[in-house]
């Protein structure tokens, strides 16, 4: 019929409408397994000392498992950083950008080094905490509301200036150091008054406090966020501000009180890293976390139970890495923010697997049904396994809605 | 004064690169927060061209550390631009993700090489002869005295990343291909009606910005630490890349404005190491000094509120920056 | 041979059929009106003569030869240049950008001679336009002249306008059919797209009229009459069957006084509108679109900036009367003001597409009571009944409301404004997309609303629901009231000359 030989495109994309919940699980879990087997071909092909494929996944289980120690840092690890992707979520929520977690880390840090440091041994240290405690907050939440009062009055990039924030508290950071220690190497002594309290010596005792401190942290955000009047209301700002100006919102208010709550809380991860457990502060004690956290937030979509799951095998493979970093003859200890990275872009690919579909042009639907084949069958054979993980967390999501009514 | 210009203009031209980079890639509708990732990336290409040139000859020195870091950025770009324009993930998101993988995967690299070919005797340290190339200036210079030595004193590839801004800036004013990449970042529904290859104008650019953010980190170790290479370089590296980001907002996201703006920001990034000299008389102790190290970031902030609070359409960037294309939207 | 010949061109979406069996003709240096009501397909079926869709069946000829059309650049090669309804330009870009963008001119890239031919196809066909002027410092009668001339720069022997007066001035209207007239002179041909009679009568040379997606036929503009025409485009006459009783007890609920808006661009939104809603009363509102309908609901609702007026509220529990200027929608409420409103744009304003149906039916009320935490057994309940009652088909109210279809959408929303036991119910466009079932569900809340003593305010754009369900009807022409007219008594012609002749008033 057609004068001019147009072909069919070989492939277009659709958006999906609905997709089960163990697709998603699927999904997630094959982009993570990839990444993993990329992850340890790089290492054994760039390692001069080992080649064992199979060693590489034995390094990582044993860098996390092997001793108490090493567990509870994991979970340490996990913890915090499940702290920031909380702190986070308020404000991505809102679709404010908070690029600025590292900052607002640091600041906590600051905050709470400068009380220990110049208050401490003048007040008991109960007292100390509670001004640390205040100290932390008090600068992060600051530290994030400046870019916020902005954003709300003149519509300022709040990306941009959260990152360029993040500077500014790591050379604030590097400042206050040298103006304490004056003998130029730029580093700290741990400070000995004003230390967070801690049921032992053991890496339990010191560790454990803090992890339950952010689990609690994260319940509490999901709960503000399910069950409160501010949670809904943010909400409706990051969904539609027309929707928040028709019912009478003020959305500057809204805007600066979720972002200092946002910022409050990376504050308080950095309360604790300097009050309870490194008792000192550097320019890059955040970890690159902010960033971090972002990813994990963003990858979560919000759901607090993912969250966990996430943080938790993001911290794996950081501790795991130190490991194989050992093991195959490594000094870097970067390599994990290598191996970080390329999950994170196969997580990140994913979603557009989980948004998105594509619609093969038939004769190459045929051509890619023969090369899909073994995976589907795989599938098919995994899919009940998905299919339950999938609606243990839609059935927990559920509950909680319900235990609300 | 003239060393501290020179100098200024030593690492002006890594912000020039960096800057002009991210500004052709944000012209096609794309924040790229991996270019501080894409110019670590690019340096450690460039350490591998300038090893594995061994010293031999100078122009396959510079050629082979070109092309490596070439190579190397756009392949980064390539993962970035295949995420943000292909899958339309976000680029926010998918640009961190890039500056973690970016710094991590150049500090490995580079220590690897610091580790094999460890001399000098320092363990964390690598000397590059092949540098002496990146520094060769033009003869008749040193007898122009300041004048020459600030016009005519620098190693070839301040001279390309020069011309690279002013091809840049044409290219974007008074070209065809121009008009339509700006129209890609402005609205990219109104590019595709108009009949451009919107995918096409996005990943190119997105990969020659990343090649031009790669050569601008290439820079850093050849030119600015005249062939050091240090375990802290891509840290170095990812601040100055940050800065870059920053200085597309500094310069309205201009390539023309891009060489002065660069120089100013040089001028402020080394300004701290050179305030014995400017003020003899004062003391500064070491922490007072890294004060001044605030300096480009705040300027940056008050240009970022500046230009916010003016409004002007043209100078907030491109309308489409950080939104993912999808035509069935429409 | 025609210019342009379409057969037997069907195109669905989903399950929708938006054209089916059409053919049609365009003759050269002709101006054909595409002549049909909201949502017959017209612009269904321009868009796939200008490659934006593609026929599912049928064949597109140009001057005789069969073609294929995929692409808006397909078009442009075939000479065929479309000006959509929403302008397709960059708005920091000047007009001479905008006009070559994307096209591949022979010779070298000079803007300054692209300007001097803009000039010269400007001057042919007598347009004004500055090429140098940036499209966020235009009129929209400016940008749509860019549109127009983008066209023509691409040597556009066919161009499809769609509906290209509703959003100008009658001046403006005038002008732009002075240069379709030129253009018809030079031999180019022309479809426009519109459902204003009065403009057709005026412009066209031959009507082709679409109803339902449907092809019903098409007649010479001389000889023809309005009222044939209505009668090929709306088919027999529908008797609507809406219920109107007489409004009992009627008395001043809201007035309105010399009100004048600025919208958020800074132009002017109404201007020195005064009035009085009724309870037990339906006030409709009509006027072409974007006359000022949205201005004047938003700024009672307390959402747009007032620039000089009054809007009073008396209350009919203690008679006293609250001024509603200046205050948000929540400080409105507070008062104790009873006003629900039913905003036109209902995914993006009305309600989070996002949040399920409590959520949504909760948006207005959440924040009753001290506690810091939500209530959700209440709107819960409340939108059982509501989901019950209008019989809103959804799998759960834990759906989230984008997932509903138009209908539900909507009966969602008002039902929320219902519930709220309004004493002002201000409605926009409330039927619009609806099918048949749920327009009339809406109309018989308003009734009802009306009956139990509120006052209704109801924007509409179809003239005969508004004849049949409003007690008076306010006429909004350009941002002022044109008249007030009972609904009962008034004639469709007596209203349509209201909504569309040019209003003398001084200019301020």
């Amino acid at each position: 019929m057609a004068r001019e030989n147009h072909k069919e495109p070989l492939f277009h994309i659709v958006k999906r409408m609905n997709i089960s919940e163990g697709a998603k699980v699927g999904i997630r879990v094959l982009s993570i397994v990839i990444g993993l087997l990329i992850a340890a071909i790089f290492v054994i092909s760039l390692s001069s000392e080992s080649h064992n494929f199979f060693g590489f996944f034995g390094s990582m289980v044993s860098g996390v498992f092997s001793t108490p120690r090493k567990l509870w840092r994991f979970l340490l690890e996990a913890a915090l950083l499940l702290g920031v992707s909380i702190a986070l979520v308020p404000a991505f929520k809102m679709r404010f950008w908070n690029l600025g977690g590292n900052g607002q880390i640091l600041m906590g840090c600051l905050g709470t080094c400068m009380v220990m440091f110049y208050l401490g041994g003048k007040l008991p240290d109960p007292v100390l905490w509670i001004l640390m405690f205040i100290a932390a907050v008090l600068f992060a939440g600051v530290w994030a509301v400046i870019p916020a009062i902005f954003k709300s009055f003149f519509r300022t990039n709040e990306s941009l200036f959260t990152l360029m924030l993040n500077y500014i508290a790591s050379i604030l950071v590097g400042y206050f150091i040298a103006f304490w220690y004056t003998n130029g190497t730029g580093a700290m002594d741990p400070l000995t008054d004003g230390r967070l309290p801690t049921l032992g010596s053991s890496p339990f005792g010191k560790y454990f406090l803090p992890i339950v401190l952010f689990v609690f942290v994260t319940v509490a955000i999901y709960l503000y966020l399910r069950y409160s009047k501010h949670g809904y209301e943010l909400s409706v700002v990051g969904e539609s501000e027309n929707t928040a100006r028709y019912i009478g919102l003020n959305v500057k208010v809204v805007t600066i009180r979720t972002v200092a709550l946002s910022g409050a809380l990376c504050g308080l991860v950095g309360f604790i890293l300097s009050g309870g457990i490194n008792y000192m502060m550097s320019t890059t004690m955040d970890g690159n976390m902010g960033f971090t956290g972002i990813m994990v937030a963003w990858l979560s979509q919000f759901s607090p139970i993912i969250m966990v799951f996430i943080s938790l095998f993001i911290a794996f493979v950081t501790n795991g890495m130190a490991q194989v970093n050992e093991d195959f003859g490594f000094t870097d200890e970067n390599l994990s923010a290598v191996i970080r990275g390329i999950i994170f872009f196969l997580l990140i690919a994913s979603e557009f697997f989980v948004s998105y579909k594509i619609i093969w042009r038939e004769d190459a639907q045929k051509v890619v049904d023969k090369i899909a084949f073994p995976f589907v069958w795989i599938g098919k054979k995994l899919n009940p396994v998905f299919e339950k993980i999938g609606s243990f967390f839609k059935g927990i999501s559920l509950k909680a809605r319900k235990g609300g009514k | 004064m003239v060393e501290f210009v020179f100098q200024a203009i030593s690492i002006a031209v890594i912000f020039l690169l960096g800057c002009v980079g991210e500004i052709l890639t944000e012209k096609a509708g794309h924040l790229n927060l991996g270019i501080p990732g894409i110019m670590c990336v690019g340096a450690a290409g460039g350490v591998l061209g300038v090893v594995i040139a061994n010293n031999v000859n100078g122009f396959l020195s510079i050629l082979l550390a070109v092309v490596f870091a070439i190579i190397f950025a756009s392949i980064a770009g390539l993962i970035y631009a295949f995420l943000t324009v292909s899958l339309r993930c976000n680029q926010n998101v998918t640009g961190l993700a890039l500056t973690i993988f970016g710094n991590g995967f150049a500090s490995v690299f580079v220590n690897s090489v610091i580790k094999i070919q460890g001399i000098n005797g320092h363990g964390a340290m690598l000397s590059l002869a092949g540098n002496k190339f990146f520094m060769a200036h033009l003869p008749f210079a040193d007898k122009l005295g300041d004048f020459g030595k600030l016009v005519f004193g620098h190693g070839v590839l301040v001279y390309v990343a020069i011309a690279i801004a002013i091809a840049a800036a044409i290219i974007l004013s008074f070209t065809r291909i121009g008009l339509n990449l700006r129209s890609v970042g402005e609205s990219p529904a109104t590019a595709d009606a108009a009949g451009i290859n919107v995918t096409k104008y996005k990943y190119v650019f997105i990969l020659l910005g990343s090649a031009i953010a790669g050569l601008g980190g290439l820079l850093y170790p050849m030119q600015l630490m005249a062939g050091t290479v240090g375990s802290t370089m891509s840290s170095t590296v990812e601040g100055i890349g940050w800065l870059c980001v920053a200085l597309v907002i500094f310069t309205l996201w201009k390539p023309a404005l891009a060489v002065p703006g660069s120089i100013i920001f040089g001028a402020l990034y080394i300004f701290p190491t050179f305030l014995s000299k400017f003020f003899p008389d004062a003391t500064f102790t070491f922490a007072a000094k890294k004060l001044f190290d605030l300096i480009p970031y705040i300027a940056t902030i008050i240009v970022l509120i500046i230009t916010s609070i003016m409004g002007k359409k043209e100078n907030l960037g491109p309308a489409s920056l950080g939104v993912s294309y999808f035509r069935e939207d429409r | 041979m025609h210019q342009l010949e379409l057969r037997n061109i069907r195109k669905t979406f989903g399950n929708v059929v938006a054209n089916n069996n059409v053919n049609l003709t365009l003759e050269k240096g002709e101006i054909l009106s595409l002549l049909g009501e909201n949502g017959c397909g017209k612009t269904t079926l321009m868009n796939m003569i200008a490659g934006i869709y593609y026929p599912d069946s049928g064949s597109i000829l140009i001057s005789g030869e069969e073609v294929t059309i995929k692409s808006p650049i397909d078009a442009f090669k075939h000479g065929i240049g479309m000006i959509h309804q929403h302008f397709k330009l960059v708005d920091v870009f000047t007009a001479t950008e905008n006009i070559i963008l994307g096209y591949k001119e022979q010779g070298k890239f000079n803007l300054k001679k692209s300007a001097e031919r803009i000039k010269e196809i400007a001057d042919k066909y007598g347009f004004i336009i500055d090429p140098k002027k940036k499209i966020y410092d235009m009129s929209v009668s400016e940008k749509q002249t860019v549109e127009i001339v983008k066209v023509l720069y691409r040597g556009a022997d066919i161009l499809i306008l769609d509906e290209p007066t509703a959003v100008l001035t009658p001046q403006e209207t005038k002008k732009l059919f002075n240069v379709l007239r030129k253009m018809k002179e030079d031999g180019k041909s022309i479809i426009i797209i519109t459902h204003k009679l009065n403009e057709v009568m005026e412009i066209s040379d031959r009507v082709a009229v679409l109803r339902k997606g449907e092809y019903i036929g098409s007649v010479n503009a001389k000889e023809t009459t309005e009222s044939e025409l209505t009668e090929m485009m709306v088919g027999k006459k529908i008797e609507l069957n809406i219920d109107r009783s007489e409004p009992k007890n009627a008395e001043p609920r809201l007035i309105v006084s010399g009100l004048s808006t600025i919208k958020d661009d800074g132009l002017p939104g109404v201007q020195n509108v005064n009035f009085v809603a009724n309870s037990g009363e339906i006030l409709g509102i009509a006027g072409i679109a974007g006359s000022g309908q949205k201005e004047l609901l938003e700024a009672i609702a307390g959402l747009t900036k007032i620039k000089d007026g009054k809007i009073e509220y008396i209350n009919p529990e203690n008679e006293e009367t609250v001024n509603l200027c200046l205050k948000n929608p929540r400080q409105i409420r507070d008062l104790g003001v009873r006003l629900a409103f039913v905003p036109e744009d209902r995914l993006g304003m009305g309600l989070v597409g996002n949040m399920d149906l409590v959520d949504n039916v909760m948006l207005r009320s959440y924040e009753k009571g001290r506690s810091i935490i939500l209530d959700r057994k209440t709107p819960g309940a409340l939108t059982n009944q509501i989901v019950s009652e209008l019989e809103v088909v959804t799998d759960s109210v834990h759906t989230p409301v984008r997932r509903l279809s138009g209908g539900n959408v909507q009966k969602v929303l008002v039902g929320r404004e219902i519930a709220s036991v309004p004493k002002v119910l201000m409605a926009a466009y409330p039927v619009r997309g609806l099918d048949i079932n749920s327009s009339y569900l809406i109309y018989n809340l308003l009734n009802k609303e009306k009956e139990s003593g509120s006052a209704v305010i109801f924007v509409g754009e179809d003239l005969d629901v508004l004849l049949a369900l409003s007690d008076r009807l306010l006429v909004l022409n350009g941002g002022r009231i044109s008249g007030i007219v009972d609904a009962r008594t008034t004639t469709k012609e007596e209203v349509g000359l209201l909504m569309t002749k040019t209003v003398a008033h001084e200019e301020e």
